[in-house]
Formats: C-alpha cells, structure tokens, sequence
C-alpha cells in the first residue's frame, strides 16, 4: 500500500482556553485508500489526543462525522484523501455554534426537529387486532426518498438561508415534515402546516437548493420544500377563494 | 467543565462569494433587476401611448438609441438565464405519480419549454410577425 504524507490543517477551540478557534496543523501518513476521517483518526491516536469530534459508523449511515473539508460540507467518512490535495483544511460544519474543535452545538436543529412532528399521527388509533397498516409499493414511493434522511445536518451547514436568519427551520426537519405528510398513514398534515407553511418554515427558503447538492443520501430536502410550497400555496387559495370548499 | 460555544457567523455581503453554487443563486437572483427595469420601461411606453401619437412615437425614438438596444439585450440574456434555471428546477417541485413511478424530469421541464414556445408563438403573431 503506498503511503502519502497529508498535512491536516484543523480548526481547534478549547471553550475553556481559546477566545476563538485557531488552525493548527498536523502532518500526517496516510494510506492512499484512506478516507479525511481515517487520517484525523490518526491525528486522535498518534498525534494529539486532545482532538475533540464526532464518528460512529464509519459507512455514512450514522451521520456523526460531518465536517467542513475544504470549504464544503460533507462526512468525513466518505471523503477519500484520492480526491484531494496534499493539504486538507478542515473545519466544523458552517451555521452551527461551536462545542469544541470539531464538535457542534446541535440544540437548534433538534429543536426544530421535535416542533414539525416527524412520526406518524394517525386519523384514529388502532389496536393491535386490527392488525398491520397496509401500503401499496405506489403509497411507499411517495415518501421513502425523504425517510432515507440521516440527520447529518450537511444540508444546514450548506444553506446560507438558514446561515442569515437562525429562524429558519431548515431543510433536513421540511424535509422530514414531508415524508409523514406524504405517508398514507398519517393524518397530521393540518397540525405540521402550523410550522411548515410560516416564514420560518418553507417561505424562508429561496431555493439555493444548495441543501440538496451536498445530501449524502440523495434525500433532495430542496424538492420537498418546493412541494410543500405549492401545496401550502393550493391551501392558501382554496381558503381564501373558494370558502365553500371543505379542507 | 463550562460551556462556551463559539459562533461563526456567515459574513452578512460576502457570504454568496464563498463558492459556485451561491454564485450561480445569486446570478438567478439578479436577473429581476433587470426584469424589473424592462417591465417599468413597458409600463413608460404605455404611459407615452396614452398620451398621444407624438408622444408615442418620442417613445419609440428614443428605444432606437444604442444603449437602450444594449440594455434590451441584457435584458434577453438575463431573462433567457431565469427560464432556463427556473424551467431546470421545475421538476423538483412538481411531482407527478404515474401509476408506481414519478413522470421523468424531462416530461416536466420539458412541458415548461412547449409552453413558453407557444406563447411566445402567440405574442409573436399578434406582434404582426
């Protein structure tokens, strides 16, 4: 296996030292097969035990290890050193306060997740003798793209609307808000609207679409926006010009 | 231990400099300024026409000058970009289920395309051309 000597430049923050976070550098052998995740591995190992970030599963499922490498967002799992130049600036995600070194503060976005209801409300409770809720493959193909979401917040370090006014409740929770309205089980459309369709839910959103170029999981947040758009939109006319019509 | 999280903030004028895909937004974007300004130059026309044929006429003059041609043709460029770029996301935002499967993306942008060529087929027949 040949080796490549990659110089690794971290942004650090101690909340307990620094004033503001400072690059610091690390001059690292990697393996060639090696993804930015392996190398701050070493870092972590061989190098400086004090580095602080997030990884769990390694194959892009878990969604722990998203960073800024080289300005854009992505996880560092799958982010393989062949791709890169020798010198590899990495940062913690964009739009997010920072915990420590690559560590963020994830308080907003699971707050804004809890408020759109993202699990199941159902028209009226089953017992379990009623047995299972059926779906035909037509029914499941209206969500399941939106349900593949790992909640690795790519999507919000890379939209500058969520950057600018805080407010907004983002792409990956519209997203997510989508997926139960479009699921033939659920019945809580009336009640997310509450949240979704304001200035701080979809309105917000200018359509950089920018959340969808960099999802690692092809859940194309900026689509679901868009969707939701236009059916707050046929909501909006069908109260206020058709008054007859029953919503 | 405390807690002292620091906070990064985009730079409020810059932040679309930051790589291709903000640039290209805020090119989308900055077509309705000239949108705009070709819209408040129609209105001004209809506004001359109102006021009699000389006026009118002063107006279409005035359309002949080199600049205003420039100006118009900008506007083109930068209305064409918005068609395009708008017409290119359409099928992001409208979804149409056939049977199990979504209407490929072509069939919608695609429907967009038909639709702008036949009204501008139509403007351009009651423009007399």
């Amino acid at each position: 296996m040949s080796e490549r000597q990659i110089e690794l430049e971290i942004l650090r923050y101690d909340p307990e030292k620094d004033q503001a976070p400072e690059f610091q550098t690390y001059s690292v052998p990697c393996q060639e097969e090696w993804v930015v995740l392996d190398a701050i591995n070493y870092v972590k190992d061989h190098i400086d035990a004090t580095l602080s970030y997030r990884w769990s599963c390694r194959m892009a499922v878990c969604g722990s290890c998203g960073m800024m490498i080289n300005g854009e967002p992505v996880l560092s799992c799958k982010a393989f050193l062949r791709d890169y130049p020798d010198r590899i600036r990495v940062e913690p995600l964009q739009n997010f306060p920072i915990e420590r070194d690559l560590v963020v503060v994830l308080d907003d976005f699971l707050e804004k997740l809890n408020r759109v209801k993202p699990y199941i409300i159902p028209k009226e409770n089953r017992s379990l003798e009623d047995g299972e809720h059926k779906q035909t493959p037509a029914q499941l193909k209206r969500f399941k793209q939106y349900s593949m979401c790992i909640n690795c917040q790519l999507c919000y370090a890379a939209c500058p609307q969520y950057g600018l006014t805080g407010h907004f409740i983002g792409p990956a929770a519209l997203a997510l808000a989508h997926r139960y309205n479009q699921d033939s089980r659920d019945a809580g459309r009336r009640e997310r609207e509450e949240i979704v369709a304001t200035n701080e839910g979809v309105w917000e959103c200018s359509f950089v679409g920018a959340c969808s170029e960099v999802c690692p999981k092809h859940v194309d947040p900026a689509a679901a926006i868009q969707q939701m758009k236009i059916g707050s939109l046929i909501d909006w006319y069908q109260e206020h010009l058709m008054p007859w019509s029953k919503r | 231990m405390s807690r002292r999280p620091y906070v990064r903030e985009l730079p409020r004028t810059t932040w679309w400099l930051k790589n291709g895909r903000y640039k290209r937004y805020i090119a989308r974007e900055i077509t309705c300024i000239f949108i705009g300004v070709y819209t408040a130059v129609l209105l001004f026309g209809v506004k001359r026409l109102s006021e009699g044929e000389a006026a009118y006429q002063g107006f279409l003059d005035a359309l002949n000058h080199p600049l205003f041609i420039l100006f118009h043709l900008l506007a083109l460029g930068f209305a064409t970009y918005n068609s395009i770029t708008w017409f290119g996301v359409t099928p992001k935002a409208i979804r149409i289920q056939v049977g199990e499967d979504f209407a490929p993306d072509g069939v919608v942008a695609g429907a967009h395309y038909a639709g702008w060529i036949a009204i501008s087929l139509v403007v351009l027949f009651m423009a007399g051309i």
